[in-house]
């Protein structure tokens, strides 16, 4: 496997107390990585790692190697506006500016200096299409975007990130809030994308895990304890926790 | 804990092997009762197939539902599987050898052969002890005594080739055993299909413990092999 991302040694610690131990994950292009694990192992803690978003979070100390492009997302010179337009996320509930569709859609755009009513006017079309959602968002473009469902704004939120042409997209628990019609078409959405960018998803939705993902990681108390193509992992794990973990023995 | 998929899946494990062990039974008095020329018992074993028959079926619904409503993954997904695929052929087995039973009340003529009956019942011996192996490798988790089972079946496709030639030659010798022949080609064939079931079950286990895929029944490659 080529990587596009690679962590190696990832420690984190917040204050004395360690959360991840030492974590070594390579995350290829063109696919989907699942993060799973009981509440508390550290797989929301690693994905935030991944853009800096720990960076906040007062007396936490992050070592380790992130490798991204050849360059590490650690060092003092990287750009923290340009790391997470490369490397963007979706959180567990949607969180849609108060802003009509297409001010969310142009936001990082405008944000970045492009002002080109055509251009933007392509951008959203293209954002709202990959994410599956122009279809149900064309005819009201200027309409709140908090007004819509659930699973309609997390489809927003993603074309939002789509919109800056990111080439990782994290996403922590997208449908943990959501039905799951909403969710089967985050998940379709997801499968279409995974062509063009590199999709890493924390979710405590094994079968959904099972259903989408290429690639499975299987964390416990701040461990990677296995990683492995999904579909191997769900039929022939190596360690006894995986399995007890996915047939719902613990956690 | 999922205590709720452990439970039934023991269950699930009991049936199975109250299954085998009622498989084992019906081999060995079909085999007993035609080697006997026992037509009464025979009769009685025609009977209790219904009762095997319902068995599967019931272990087929129990295992799906358990699939459905529990989700298993992994290992826990291997066992059901691994259970579904064995009654399959438990049941299987138990077809073979109400036919065998079948045969021996069909059979007419008092033109018999002692060798040929002989070996047929040397081939029985094999059978049965196969069963028993392959039925304990399940239980124990042994994958030894799997792979050895399998390898067995060689020896039983090996007899069965001599048991079709001494019936080619009784016949030539003697046309008048020509209905008994048949019949004993009926009864050696069917054995040698049970014996292919049996390295299926060994098969199954490989599949439980690894969740690799193999095909242990050699096989032929030339009809003359």
């Amino acid at each position: 496997m080529t990587a596009l991302l690679s962590t190696k040694d990832v420690h984190l610690a917040y204050g004395k107390k360690e959360a991840l131990h030492g974590i070594d994950l390579d995350f290829a292009d063109h696919s989907i990585t699942a993060l799973i694990g009981p509440s508390g192992c550290g797989k929301s803690t690693f994905l935030r790692c991944l853009n800096r978003m720990n960076d906040l979070i007062p007396h936490t100390t992050i070592t380790g190697s992130f490798q991204f492009h050849e360059q590490d997302i650690y060092a003092p010179t990287t750009n923290l506006v340009e790391l997470r337009k490369q490397i963007g996320m979706v959180f567990q509930q949607p969180n849609p500016f108060p802003f009509s569709v297409y001010e969310n859609v142009t936001y990082g755009l405008k944000l970045a200096g492009h002002n080109d009513r055509k251009f933007l006017d392509e951008q959203v079309e293209r954002a709202l299409k990959q994410a599956a959602i122009w279809d149900e968002v064309k005819d009201n473009l200027n309409k709140n975007a908090m007004s819509f469902s659930g699973g309609q704004q997390q489809r927003i939120c993603i074309a939002r990130l789509l919109a800056v042409q990111p080439d990782i997209i994290l996403l922590d628990e997208p449908t943990s809030a959501l039905d799951p019609i909403s969710s089967a078409q985050i998940e379709t959405t997801l499968m279409a994308l995974k062509n063009e960018y590199c999709i890493i998803i924390v979710t405590h939705n094994l079968q959904q895990a099972s259903r989408i993902a290429d690639r499975t990681a299987f964390m416990l108390n701040g461990n990677l304890i296995e990683y492995d193509l999904t579909s191997k992992m769900f039929t022939k794990p190596v360690m006894q926790d995986t399995s007890d973990y996915l047939n719902g023995k613990f956690g | 804990m999922n205590n709720i998929f452990s439970t039934e899946l023991k269950k699930l494990y009991s049936v199975f092997t109250q299954m085998g062990d009622a498989v084992s039974k019906q081999i060995e008095q079909a085999t007993e009762s035609y080697i006997n020329h026992d037509k009464v018992a025979a009769q009685n074993l025609v009977q209790q197939d219904n009762s095997i028959n319902g068995n599967e079926v019931d272990l087929e619904k129990q295992a799906l539902t358990l699939m459905t409503l529990q989700q298993p993954v992994a290992d826990d997904f291997r066992n059901v599987i691994t259970i579904l695929k064995a009654s399959s052929d438990l049941e299987r087995i138990g077809d073979h050898a109400t036919g065998i039973a079948l045969e021996t009340i069909r059979v007419k003529g008092s033109h018999r052969n002692k060798e040929i009956e002989t070996n047929i019942a040397s081939l029985t011996n094999m059978i049965r002890d196969m069963l028993k192996v392959a039925l304990t490798a399940f239980q124990d988790i042994d994958l030894k005594q799997a792979q050895a089972v399998a390898n067995q079946d060689q020896d039983v496709d090996a007899k069965f080739d001599e048991i079709r030639n001494n019936i080619t030659d009784a016949i030539r010798k003697d046309p008048a055993v020509a209905e008994a022949g048949a019949s004993y080609l009926m009864v050696t064939k069917l054995l040698e299909r049970i014996g292919d079931r049996i390295v299926n079950l060994a098969e199954e286990m490989v599949y439980n413990q690894t969740g690799e895929i193999v095909e242990l029944n050699q096989g032929r490659l030339h009809p003359n092999d």
